[in-house]
């Protein structure tokens, strides 16, 4: 039998933890599974996906390969009316699946009306709470236009946009300029200031970054993100390295081309003073790379996972456009002083694209400084890391994770895992206040929500067999 | 309110661990409003506007961390202070987390790359699909598990067959491989006998009363009940049978199992046919012609099943077992004898309560023959079903490790609660004339069993000599010394309170039958 009885033997235990505690005991080599029943378990779906394991292996395989390959780099700049595939003058692009106004969260309105004043288009908060209402402003997820943005995620016509290539693959994909910490449009805030720091992107900043960016031609954001993960980033809740590597990038091309000093200095000095710079970027460059493996019939992978406040939405490669969706939770967070979860809004925002694509919270074992959002030791993050191989397809050949012996970040999300396995994605992520007008009250991080994964799971088995029929 | 504040000058802190500190400070009790902030001008500002700035905490600067409190009236300051800096202090980052705990097989041979067994007791409803995924990783499987679907059951040892694994189970509550017991397992010497068993109890008694005569276990190999059954068709036990027959270390191979399916049986001794090595095989409560014409040497209990192996073992001729065999007969009947003449008119009935399912369908084989009639709440042979299983009646010889008993509680090996409850009330019976036990030892069982039973026995003395009645306790005990709870200790502590204690169930069993067939006399 398998030469079992010449072989040590080497157990793993999946269920009651005593029969370990025994194994231990006689210094037998044994592993524990924390076996926990899969998410669902519909004999009919599950049957379909089970017995088209070889096609959704191969699927599968082929997506993770575009992923991989993806080469995306930044190459130029532009205003959002121009570059941002069906753009228009009414067209409000937000973040995660599909919302109305009706149904919009705090922030989410906070950041509409916000955008709406910031066009000229009201004049007033209640007006642009009138003109949202009104219908004449349509409203459409940044993922269904090749663009991605944090929390809200809003992307106006007049916003100047970041244009990203893939290298490899030759698709394109846009992310605004992210405008800082605490008060800001993205986190539902629209007084005075924020739209003034807005207008101050647009006139001053944007003409400066994108004739930097001409004068460079384009940025290897893969290598900036590879190099950022071995200095402390996981490139969502922390971008300090990536944020500097990219500064360094930028600085003499703005100098080089700036014919005023002063406007010069004080673009470089935003950039400085904001760490989060570079998480546009970053989930610009996981978008496009995720964009690389849509559409892979029978594949598993998920393409897309985004939170518009309301509801969490999940796509797959292998399901097209189709979006599948659950209520948003709210993540366990560390407050700002004066908040607390009362407070808070459900999660929000296109940035778990990052985690979609192996980086964020999977990657968390890469970023030991900011370890107090997972319980605190660096063991903890690591774990978190780990569980992550689980659910995923590959371990990525570029980002590395310097405390794991450089092993790939876990890359590829395999839906089907997730339902299996009942480990859900774990994600990092900003707190905005409920209230629109507030901002920023906290970070943290979150598990992903079942309800997105499993119908995914079913949309999948139903359109195997719809293939076939 | 009591408005304080205090600085602590260039202390460092990332704004994340900051946050941290001012969640606990926020919650402690007498803290009514709480800010933890780097001294900058705009922090400053925001602590008077929020009314916690104090002329302290004014000369702050950039570099410096301000905690300002406001503390509900009547809370000692220097008490909360001081438990703010534990709070500073125990934020320190520590690396003392948990160690990583797969989730899955999958994350589990990332951990243990060349694990070779997986042992599984989830849920019934789940285990066919975790033990399929292990045999696709190439896993032995040890299915703990009951409640898998027959379906299931064939489909998993179809493919495991396939591909030269094995699949022990479900419902296989013990195996010893490569001189490690799982789950429910003795720790015997290891030696030159192979085992196959279809029975769990069967299984431990057999390995236990071989290593205490001396001998070892190459490898004991559980199927699970059903395995023999005619729709499973037998694949492990024979797929054991085989593996045994070509392992190098095997010299003996020792079968048990309840009577197998016919087909099954036949294809047993078919595969035993081709077999060079010694063959013993027990088939509780089949005739004593079963195996006629086969290269298989028959025994009709456990134990003797045992001694048979172990005469192979040892070389020696059967006839020593026999004779062994023989002379213990003559002393039990001698004992049953005296035990017999103390009792009272009244007492006339045995009252068997087991924790082993095995030893109970053993002892009602060995009563039926002399008793007649025997009830259980799992009758096996001629025995009939008890009305109430709460309620002894005649003759009756109980499981406890039956579902009906085990509700919502540990297995009777492991829990004596329920167990011990019957022991007493029938002592309190003045019909009962014998009270027969197992106790089960080794991994997987209650680790102090002493601690469970000699209380409720000392009180069954009490009981019966407030009554004046003398009341036998029988009792075998499975299990050898380098069990963690020693059998020699277990054996010496209940013999210290007047019970007696024999090497084997099937001897209990005769001693207990014994004592009543000669109290009707």
């Amino acid at each position: 039998m398998n030469n079992l009885f010449q072989t040590e033997l080497k157990v793993v235990n999946i269920g009651l933890k005593s029969f370990k505690e025994t194994l231990d005991k006689q210094n037998v080599k044994s592993v524990h599974v924390d076996w926990r029943p899969p998410l669902f378990t519909d004999e009919k779906a599950m049957s379909i996906i089970k017995s088209n394991t070889g096609k959704i292996d191969a699927a599968n395989k082929q997506a993770l390969q575009k992923i991989l390959n993806s080469k995306p780099f930044i190459v130029g700049m532009g205003k959002a009316l121009d570059v941002v595939p069906s753009m228009k003058k009414n067209l409000l692009l937000h973040a995660g699946p599909p919302v109305t106004w009706e149904k919009m969260c705090g922030p989410m309105r906070g950041a509409v009306i916000g955008a709406l004043i910031y066009e000229g288009i009201a004049g007033t908060p209640e007006k642009a709470e009138q003109v949202a209402a009104s219908g004449q402003i349509e409203f459409s997820p940044c993922h269904e236009h090749s663009a991605v943005g944090p929390m809200a995620g809003i992307v106006s016509p007049s916003m100047p946009v970041f244009i990203l290539q893939n290298e490899e693959y030759g698709d394109k994909a846009y992310c605004t300029m992210n405008e800082g910490l605490g008060k800001v449009l993205r986190y539902g805030a629209f007084s005075s200031d924020v739209i003034e720091r807005l207008k101050w992107m647009e006139k001053i900043l944007y003409p400066s970054l994108k004739r930097a960016v001409e004068k460079i031609g384009k940025i290897d954001l893969k290598n900036i993100i590879a190099q950022a993960l071995q200095m402390g980033d996981e490139v969502h809740n922390r971008n300090r390295a990536a944020t500097s590597l990219l500064y360094r990038t930028l600085a003499p091309a703005v100098l080089q081309t700036s014919d005023d000093k002063e406007i010069a200095a004080s673009v470089l000095e935003f950039i400085n003073r904001n760490d989060h710079f570079f998480l546009n970027l970053s989930m610009g460059a996981s978008k496009i790379s995720l964009d690389a493996a849509r559409n892979i019939e029978y594949s598993s992978i998920v393409v897309v996972m985004a939170r518009n406040g309301t509801e969490f939405g999940v796509q797959l490669s292998g399901t097209g456009d189709q979006w599948f969706t659950g209520p948003s939770p709210i993540p366990d967070a560390l407050f700002f002083t004066g908040f607390t979860k009362e407070d808070a809004n459900p999660d929000i925002g296109d940035s778990s694209i990052t985690e979609t694509a192996g980086l964020g919270g999977f990657a968390i074992a890469s970023s030991p400084a900011i370890v107090q959002f997972v319980g605190g030791s660096t063991k903890d993050a690591i774990n978190y890391t780990l569980k992550m191989y689980e659910i995923t397809a590959a371990e990525n050949n570029i980002y590395k994770i310097p405390y794991l012996n450089f092993r790939g970040t876990p890359t590829g999300i395999d839906v089907i895992k997730v339902v299996e396995k009942n480990i859900l994605p774990f994600i990092d992520t900003g707190v905005a206040h409920k209230n629109a007008g507030v901002g920023q009250i906290g970070a943290g991080v979150l598990s992903a929500p079942a309800e997105p994964f499993v119908k995914a799971l079913i949309g999948l088995a139903n359109k195997i067999k719809s293939n076939k029929e | 309110m009591n408005t304080i504040g205090i600085i602590k000058k260039g202390e460092y802190y990332d704004s994340i661990t900051i946050m941290l500190i001012a969640k606990h400070i926020s919650e402690m009790e007498g803290v009514a409003d709480s800010a933890v902030v780097m001294g900058t001008k705009e922090n400053k500002s925001m602590l008077a506007s929020s009314g916690l700035m104090t002329p302290d905490i004014q000369p702050a600067g950039e570099m410096d961390l301000v905690v300002a409190l406001k503390l509900n009236d009547g809370i000692n300051a220097k008490f909360v202070l001081s438990k703010i800096d534990a709070v500073f202090k125990a934020t320190k980052i520590s690396d003392e987390g948990e160690n990583f705990i797969p989730q899955s097989i999958d994350g589990a041979m990332n951990v243990l790359p060349d694990a070779n067994m997986a042992m599984i007791s989830v849920a019934g409803r789940y285990a066919g699909d975790v033990a399929m995924k292990s045999l696709q990783r190439g896993l032995h499987v040890m299915l703990f598990s009951d409640n898998v679907p027959i379906e299931k059951e064939i489909e998993l040892k179809k493919f495991a067959r396939e591909k030269n694994l094995f699949v022990m189970g479900p419902d296989c509550g013990t195996a010893i491989l490569n001189g490690v017991p799982l789950a429910f397992a003795n720790v015997v010497n290891r030696g030159n006998i192979g085992i196959v068993a279809a029975s769990g109890t069967g299984l431990q008694e057999v390995t236990c009363l071989i290593s205490n005569a001396g001998c070892g276990i190459s490898q004991a190999i559980g199927t699970g009940g059903r395995d023999v059954k005619k729709e499973v068709g037998g694949i492990m036990f024979v797929e054991g049978m085989k593996a045994l027959a070509d392992d190098a270390n095997t010299d003996v191979i020792l079968l048990v199992s309840k009577p197998p399916a016919t087909e099954v049986m036949e294809k047993i001794i078919s595969v035993a046919r081709g077999i060079q090595k010694p063959i013993v095989g027990v088939f509780l409560g089949a005739s004593p012609e079963l195996l006629k014409g086969s290269n298989i040497r028959q025994a009709l209990t456990l134990e003797e099943a045992a001694l048979l192996s172990v005469a192979h073992s040892k070389k020696e001729n059967a006839s020593v077992v026999i004779d062994a065999l023989k002379k213990r007969e003559t002393e039990i009947i001698k004992t049953a004898r005296e035990e017999a003449a103390k009792l009272s008119p009244s007492q006339k009935y045995l009252r068997a309560l087991y924790s082993g399912g095995t030893f109970c369908d053993e002892a009602q084989l060995l009563c039926q023959d002399v008793l007649g009639e025997v009830y259980s709440n799992i009758p096996f042979g001629s025995s009939k079903k008890l009305k109430d299983s709460w309620k002894s009646e005649n003759y009756t010889i109980l499981d406890l490790g039956d579902d009906e008993f085990t509700v919502g509680k540990p297995h009777p090996m492991i829990d004596y609660s329920t167990r011990n409850k019957r022991i007493l009330a029938e002592a309190e019976n003045p019909e009962t004339a014998v009270i027969l036990l197992d106790i089960v030892l080794g991994y997987g069982s209650n680790m102090n069993p002493l601690a469970e039973i000699i209380p409720v026995i000392k009180e069954v003395k009490r009981i019966t000599e407030k009554q004046k009645r003398h009341l036998p306790i029988i009792c075998s005990v499975t299990g050898t010394d380098k069990d963690p709870q020693n059998r020699t200790a277990v054996v010496t502590a209940l013999g210290a309170e007047g019970v007696n204690v024999m090497e084997s169930n099937a001897a209990a069993s005769r001693l207990a039958v014994s004592i009543v067939s000669r109290k009707e006399k």
